[in-house]
């Protein structure tokens, strides 16, 4: 059984249609990406998933379960981590405050037990605070920790968010154009970082513009246009298609 | 971190405190200081809700009456214990914010100000209104304060409780902020959508934040009442609310000294003011215009980054 099943997924704003009767299957331990020319509904594709928006139709199912209609923070429980294309870091925190915040649903949540600092909490505070500090470095932010978000640059915040979802250790991890803004150096370490993630044995679902890291990393690759599935297969079969290329550079090519 | 470390802010706060009534000279500046303290703990609890979680509450001193007229009127009235009509405010306030947060809360910014403020009125009017239980707009005497036989009267016995609860109202804040609730509650304010995929409830734990500060305004508020031995509905107006959320931001929001520091200023300016007779307001929203003009911040997360401090004291 595939650890994402995508089943006949469609949503309208009015009277656009962003995804129709899109599905698709992702199998554990793949990086899977999602492409498609601006405006054909992936990161629309991604808010369904994740619970950001409710679908008017179609059915989601992760490891078995059905999960269309749940709320993000319900999601988070069932082991879904994301990152978003327009960055949404918590700026009035620190970095490590970030990643710890990731780890959330790992912690105890009590008030008064928070308030009246009982043992228990401190220590796992401080425990986290060094796994936090382990998946900066894993993301390549190990000289970053001590700094406020809002003082790092943007390449960095890229994998911040990175290092916050992984904290919530995911099965399922959402990557929504992880090396968009950044230059071709930046780029090719987020491609390695992906490939780390994957290998970590966390499934990877990726919608990105930059194809040539598509090509690089994703197993099997999902293309979008109008939010319609326009074709589904590895980087090589995509690649040949004469559908995607029409897609792409326009069907008189 | 060690225990020292972490809070020399409070250690130092503590010692303060100890120190304080060597200097002071007579009753008047002890009641200046037992005000500053009532001050701070209130805008302590408003500032968790304004600048830690982002919800603004214009309608605060509302949970402020309830907790100083639920003192007054149960033990006058109906004959309760002090202790026991303090509880009963608590939960009474911690109650209605819980009903009425959710549907607040869906709101948000303008909406959710005029909501609050809309609470705190109809609190008010209620209070003005009801005079057979509350006195109207005369107010009504309440009883001191015992406990176990042992009367809580005067400023001097009144400064210890306050610097005791001052303490441990800072203690008890600084912890819950460097705790997974408070950074949960800071993640909302940074980022609402990136806290919920993190798993964060972000409704519960606004609806947690603000019981959490009206249960704290409602017990400052029975505080109030027993200090002064006396209640008048202007504890619940709309002006007290104002002043609570100026002393937040003018202190610096999302800061826990910075409330302090707001609560202390802006009790002892009105007195520090008041040879400019008649004038004291005019140089009153001149000073609060230029604090906010050149320290939009706040006046400690100003001053901390300025002195190479740290950026927050959360960290």
């Amino acid at each position: 059984m595939a650890l994402l099943e995508v089943d006949n997924l469609s949503i309208a704003f009015g009277g656009v249609t962003a995804v129709q009767h899109v599905s698709f299957a992702v199998e554990r331990g793949l990086v899977y990406s999602v492409i498609g020319p601006n405006g054909a509904g992936k990161t629309t594709l991604f808010n369904l998933i994740t619970g950001v928006y409710t679908p008017n139709e179609g059915e989601i199912r992760l490891a078995g379960e059905s999960i269309a209609g749940m709320a993000p923070h319900e999601l988070a429980l069932k082991g879904m981590a994301r990152t978003f294309q327009n960055l949404q870091i918590c700026m009035n925190m620190t970095a490590l405050e970030n990643v710890m915040v990731g780890a959330h649903l790992q912690l105890d949540r009590n008030l008064v037990k928070a308030m009246l600092r009982f043992p228990g909490i401190a220590r796992r505070d401080r425990e986290l605070k060094d796994t936090a500090r382990e998946l900066m470095a894993f993301v390549g932010l190990a000289s970053y920790w001590s700094l406020g978000a809002s003082s790092m640059p943007y390449g960095a915040l890229k994998r911040l968010e990175i290092a916050r979802a992984l904290a919530a250790k995911p099965r399922i991890l959402f990557l929504d154009e992880p090396a968009a803004g950044l230059n071709a150096r930046e780029t090719a370490e987020i491609d390695e970082l992906v490939r780390k993630v994957a290998d970590n044995d966390v499934t990877v679902v990726l919608v990105e513009h930059d194809m040539k890291m598509v090509m690089n990393i994703s197993d099997r690759i999902l293309v979008l246009d109008y939010g319609k599935k326009l074709t589904e297969g590895t980087a090589r079969e995509v690649r040949e298609n004469p559908d995607v290329i029409a897609a792409y550079l326009g069907s008189n090519v | 971190m060690s225990a020292l470390k972490r809070h020399y802010v409070l250690i130092i706060l503590a010692a303060v405190l100890l120190l304080l009534p060597l200097v002071l000279p007579n009753n008047y500046y002890y009641d200046i200081v037992i005000r500053m303290a009532i001050n701070a703990i209130l805008v302590l609890g408003l500032n968790l809700l304004i600048g830690f979680a982002g919800q603004i509450s214009l309608g605060h001193a509302g949970f402020v009456g309830i907790g100083a007229y639920a003192s007054a009127i149960l033990p006058t009235h109906f004959g309760w214990h002090p202790l026991l009509a303090m509880a009963a405010g608590a939960a009474i306030a911690s109650a209605i914010a819980a009903i009425v947060a959710r549907p607040i809360f869906r709101l948000k910014g303008h909406y959710l100000a005029m909501a609050t403020l809309g609470l705190g009125i109809i609190t008010a009017i209620v209070i003005k209104n009801e005079a057979a239980y509350t006195g109207g707009p005369d107010g009504m005497p309440v009883v001191a304060l015992a406990l176990m036989g042992f009367e809580i009267s005067g400023e001097k016995k009144w400064y210890w409780v306050l610097a005791a609860t001052l303490l441990f109202s800072f203690w008890a804040a600084r912890n819950l902020i460097d705790s997974p609730f408070g950074r949960a509650l800071r993640a909302l304010h940074g980022s609402e959508v990136a806290s919920q995929v993190m798993g964060v409830d972000v409704v519960r734990y606004k609806v947690a934040i603000f019981v959490l500060s009206a249960f704290f305004a409602s017990l400052m508020g029975s505080v109030t009442a027993h200090y002064i031995g006396f209640v008048t509905p202007n504890i619940a107006d709309f002006f007290h609310s104002i002043e609570l959320v100026t002393m937040v931001v003018i202190g610096g929001m999302a800061s826990i000294y910075g409330s302090l520091v707001g609560a202390i200023l802006l009790t002892a300016l009105p007195q520090a003011l008041s040879t400019f007779e008649g004038w004291e307001t005019v140089v009153f929203g001149a000073i609060l215009m230029f604090c906010m003009i050149f320290m939009p911040r706040g006046l400690v997360p100003t001053l901390a980054r300025r002195f190479g401090g740290r950026e927050s004291e959360g960290d």
